[in-house]
């Protein structure tokens, strides 16, 4: 009877959760729309993020802290991938978007069909400028980035004094690299440690996980020895590992900056911009880390670190 | 645009053998992967599926256990393994033995089961030994079910072991991964062709067995009826 009773009350909550999703899922069915009524106002702001918990984390900084300034934003976050909302802000439904200067380069470069030409974070952010459609700007990139890195256990670092990848010269033994397969073909792979830095790779496993848990306990048993991780993953921090730097910009840089619409007056691109300038990647990992470790909201996150950096009262 | 030719051709191109990897490689990496699993479940499998068989006992568990260890999915266990363990072959091994169990032990101790009730006594009658029975007339006659569940299981195998480089293990999997993940739909296709092969090859050989191991005695008079599993009671050993 109590296993009846229990059963009954988990079908009870099933339905009361699956008709909450539904009903949100009703009330945010046409959130693109709603941007644009409110053109000529001038007030309201739609702040958009895709489908990714930091991304959202860095959506609320700027929600709280143009909030802050007098604005009133609307949050249409979560909204999936580049795909099916960077059609969305082109067409002026989304005010302020966080982006990654160098996956947003590749992806409107590609759009326009010809290839982003890559190099440093500020050739990058140049590049996107330029190529952004009528209507949308980049206001000032981060320090911030969350990329692909080449990524070592503490000891390793220390045993070989690493600090950049060139520096992986240094190791003696083989090293054997693990991440998803196709990590073997990409330009910035193992081919490309040695012909752009000589640095001889015995081996590569295949680890599918996209620089997840299996990656990093390959990594840190030592069955790897270098591997692809985002830079802003907080299992970096939290395994002791160490994202190896890359001054000769193998990877795209992927710093963190608002995209936004022709509705983001002086005042507002202000706003953004001292967000931008105090958010460093040690600080989105700890961001990131608050949410996958502890937990917490990514409004609450958000609000600690404006407070935190002075940003809002 | 024939997405299946460009897989036979991505197959056929020479340039895609040699090297860690190639074709040739993987495809003896998977067969190993799976030769070692199917070896190592049998192994497990096969003692036990008998002794259920020759006594009758534990039936309801083996069946239970083995039929419930079916439903766990491979990659699932894979991951989990690997968390423990780390990856590399261990992981993905234990899994596909785990997969590979059921299906032998329930070839094993049905072919014993489907010993003539009256064969067995027989045997007895004319004095021989527990252990010469189950030498000299439940093995031979059940082994063609034996074999049809290490065919069963052979075919799972080599179909799954796909995923045995999802952690770094080797095998055909690599080609379906990497396909997947940068668009080459005709390297993926072309893994997938060649893991349907070998499964077929695999079928052809086991049927060719099954067939070869079944007794002359058999094949020159097969009893008609089939005993239902109530009206038999077995012998217990020791």
């Amino acid at each position: 009877m109590f296993t009846a009773g229990r059963g009954r009350l988990v079908a009870l909550g099933a339905v009361v959760v699956g008709a909450a999703i539904a009903l949100s899922g009703c009330a945010s069915s046409d959130p693109l729309s709603t941007g644009g009524s409110t053109a000529g106002a001038g007030k309201t702001l739609v702040v958009g993020s895709q489908d990714y918990y930091s991304n959202e984390i860095i959506a609320q900084l700027y929600t709280q802290a143009l909030e802050n300034g007098g604005y009133k934003v609307q949050q249409n976050f979560r909204i999936g991938q580049r795909e099916v909302y960077l059609p969305q802000l082109e067409a002026g439904k989304i005010d302020v978007f966080p982006e990654y200067i160098g996956s947003l380069d590749q992806a409107v470069n590609k759009g326009l069909g010809k290839t982003a030409p890559g190099g440093t974070a500020d050739e990058v952010y140049t590049d996107l400028t330029s190529v952004l459609p009528d209507g949308l700007k980049v206001l000032d990139k981060a320090k911030a980035a969350d990329q692909n890195s080449w990524t070592v256990t503490k000891a390793f670092a220390k045993k070989y004094d690493l600090t950049d990848i060139a520096s992986l010269k240094n190791v003696t033994e083989p090293i054997t690299v693990g991440g998803n397969s196709e990590l073997e073909t990409r330009p910035y792979g193992p081919t490309a440690l040695k012909s752009k830095y000589g640095i001889n790779i015995a081996g590569f496993k295949a680890v599918e996980d996209s620089g997840g848990p299996l990656t990093v306990k390959a990594l840190v048993d030592n069955q790897i020895q270098l591997a692809n991780i985002y830079t802003a993953d907080p299992n970096i921090k939290s395994n002791g590992l160490v994202a190896l730097t890359d001054p000769g910009n193998l990877f795209f840089p992927d710093n963190v900056a608002p995209v936004v619409s022709k509705k983001v007056d002086a005042k507002a691109a202000k706003i953004l911009n001292a967000v931008s300038a105090k958010l460093s990647t040690a600080d989105l990992v700890k961001l990131n880390d608050q949410s996958v470790t502890d937990k917490k909201s990514a409004d609450a996150i958000a609000k600690a670190w404006l407070k935190d950096k002075g940003l809002v009262k | 645009m024939n997405l299946l030719g460009e897989g036979f051709a991505w197959i056929l191109d020479l340039a895609h053998y040699g090297g860690l990897n190639g074709i040739d490689v993987r495809l003896l990496q998977h067969l190993a992967i799976s030769g070692l699993v199917l070896l190592i479940a049998a192994v497990i499998a096969i003692p036990v599926g008998y002794l259920v068989g020759h006594t009758g006992r534990g039936r309801a568990l083996a069946v239970g256990l083995s039929g419930g260890v079916r439903a766990l999915p491979t990659l699932g266990l894979i991951a989990i393994l690997a968390l423990s363990i780390g990856i590399g072959l261990e992981a993905p091994v234990i899994a596909l033995v785990v997969l590979a169990i059921p299906s032998i032990l329930a070839g094993a101790y049905s072919g014993f089961e489907a010993v003539e009730r009256g064969t067995i006594d027989a045997a007895r009658a004319v004095g021989m030994t527990e252990w010469q029975i189950v030498r000299k007339v439940e093995l031979p006659l059940g082994l063609p079910l034996l074999i049809g569940g290490l065919r069963s299981a052979s075919l799972q195998v080599i179909a799954t072991a796909t995923l045995a480089d999802y952690i770094g293990g080797g095998g055909l999997g690599h080609f379906i991964f990497l396909g997947l993940k940068t668009n080459k739909y005709d390297e993926m296709l072309a893994g997938s062709i060649l893991v349907v092969v070998l499964a077929l090859v695999s079928e052809a050989v086991f049927s060719i067995i099954q067939r070869l191991v079944v007794p002359a005695g058999v094949t020159a008079g097969r009893p008609k009826d089939v005993r239902v599993r109530s009206s038999r009671s077995r012998a217990a050993l020791g």
